[in-house]
């Protein structure tokens, strides 16, 4: 304790103006928000039934792609972190493309894969009857293809960071690779796990052009909270600045929560 | 560095002369707020009123009308606003931000639009009605989407949407890629898709011909040249380009 405060006061002064700005940048819209929010009302338009349809498509969606996400993209992450294979910065480049890409444009290229023309959608639809566009499993494809990127390169960073001797030393005493990544990769990365997850599941939650361009926008089936916030902009502005602080809302407290719970932890756990 | 040198300058040399072309005093520089249906159309327009009237420079910034009712509430720079609905226009003239009244210089009509060829050989407006046809539309809020409905309750007939667009490019895509099988748009939308898209004509007595209104902005300084640009729009010349891009006489 002792060690952190004098670390703080030692501060220089010219960092700390420079990180005031940036806390004040991003304080400022949501004080903009706030200030503006018509509080009256808030009741009204909350109690609505199509807010919280859309609440739960929002979070329900989110949720499935975070889990989604943490399923292929740590084993990718860890592909891309320890094997040498030829062509890897390629793989990392093609896993990452969807960042930089406008997310409309994203939006078309689903189209394109996974459409009912698509090049791969157009056999679900002949073969199997799978119509992905205008369907909630069109919304969590759009949001994995945004928001996955987020946990891959935030889990990758880690598990190159990581000390390989742990591993090469249980893979001397006899460990699979598996074993290996399962009881000392994975454990030792957590923290980064968490930070990842916490970020595609909020890149999924704010999700709005390619889930408008691809899944479309259906009161119930497709149209998650940003959606409903960006559509009522055009109607009722102020129900759409309620949606904002709502959606605000809740991702705050999750993001500060998770943190607390998980990071606060592990944090502790290597001081001591 | 010097690259860096030359990306700052870059942006600055524009700074300064977008300052001179403001100071100057022989030629206007007429910022034009216009619906996104009007792009095209108005192009063409301004190409057309720039060489009659070589003293005025127009720069247009076209986006949805509601979005730019939005946006010159919240101060958008801008002298004159053409709207594609009374809706959004009424918005503004009741903020007090226009100077006098808006007045109509085109109007258009819908059509059903479906994917090239029209492959499923859809010919009226009761077979949007078909069972596992998707269609798509924009909100009752959204010009097109009023529009729609109205039409629809005028024929009689009770669709299934599949999607609610936030505006009639958002139709148009999803039809041209042949992932819905139709929409309602106006029919200017449907010439200027040109070849990616089939129209299907809605009857005349069931159709609606929505109104684009014009006006100019109370903060605009350049007034003359404004009403001068407005003028033009109904003019003999003007509305000869409009009928060309498929609109109707105001």
């Amino acid at each position: 304790m002792t060690r952190q405060r004098s670390r703080q006061s030692s501060l220089p002064w010219p960092m700390l103006a420079l990180a005031g700005v940036s806390v004040a940048f991003f304080a400022l819209p949501f004080a903009g928000l706030i200030w503006r929010a018509p509080w009256s009302k808030v009741t009204d338009i909350l109690s609505e039934k199509s807010v919280g349809t859309a609440l739960w498509l929002s979070l329900e969606t989110s949720l499935i792609t975070a889990l989604i996400s943490c399923i292929f993209g740590v084993p990718l992450a860890w592909l891309l972190a320890r094997v040498n294979f030829p062509g890897r910065s390629f793989v990392r480049a093609l896993a990452t493309l969807s960042m930089v890409l406008p997310p409309v444009v994203g939006g078309v290229a689903l189209f394109f894969s996974f459409g009912r023309r698509g090049l791969f959608g157009q056999y679900l639809n002949d073969w199997f009857g799978i119509r992905l566009p205008f369907t909630t499993a069109g919304v969590v494809i759009a949001q994995c293809f945004v928001a996955m990127p987020f946990l891959v390169l935030t889990v990758e960073a880690a598990i190159r960071q990581l000390d390989s001797r742990y591993e090469d030393a249980a893979r001397t005493l006899g460990a699979s690779r598996l074993y290996v990544f399962r009881r000392i990769t994975l454990p030792s990365i957590k923290p980064a796990l968490v930070a990842g997850v916490a970020l595609a599941w909020a890149r999924a939650l704010g999700e709005f052009g390619a889930t408008i361009t691809f899944a479309g926008n259906l009161p119930g089936t497709t149209q998650t909270m940003p959606l409903a916030t960006y559509l009522a902009l055009e109607s009722d502005p102020e129900a759409a600045l309620i949606l904002s602080l709502l959606m605000i809302t809740v991702s705050f407290v999750v993001l500060v929560g998770l943190r607390d719970r998980w990071l606060g932890h592990q944090r502790n756990d290597l001081v001591s | 560095m010097r690259r860096l040198a030359s990306l700052v300058m870059i942006p600055l040399l524009g700074l300064t002369f977008a300052g001179c072309a403001s100071s100057d005093d022989t030629t206007t520089s007429l910022r034009i707020a216009a619906t996104s249906s009007l792009t095209e159309v108005f192009n063409d327009i301004g190409e057309q009123f720039m060489q009659d009237n070589p003293d005025i420079t127009i720069a247009f910034n076209f986006a949805s009308s509601s979005d730019l009712a939005l946006q010159i509430s919240q101060g958008l720079p801008a002298d004159v606003f053409a709207s594609a609905d009374v809706k959004n226009m009424a918005k503004v003239t009741d903020a007090g931000l226009l100077h006098g009244q808006p007045i109509t210089f085109a109007t258009n009509s819908l059509e059903i639009v479906v994917e090239k060829g029209n492959p499923l050989f859809i010919d009226s407006l009761a077979q949007l009605a078909t069972p596992g046809l998707l269609f798509v539309t924009c909100p009752i809020e959204v010009p097109i989407g009023g529009y729609t409905a109205e039409v629809l309750r005028n024929a009689g007939v009770t669709v299934t949407v599949a999607s609610l667009e936030e505006n009639v490019k958002g139709i148009l895509t999803k039809v041209a890629l042949g992932e819905a099988d139709a929409g309602i748009v106006y029919r200017t939308d449907i010439l200027a898709a040109g070849n990616s898209v089939t129209g299907v004509p809605i009857a005349d007595n069931i159709n609606v011909n929505p109104l684009y209104v014009v006006g100019v902005l109370q903060d605009s300084r350049n007034q003359d040249a404004s009403q001068r640009f407005i003028i033009f729009l109904n003019s003999e010349q003007g509305q000869k380009i409009f009928s060309q891009f498929g609109f109707g006489p105001a």
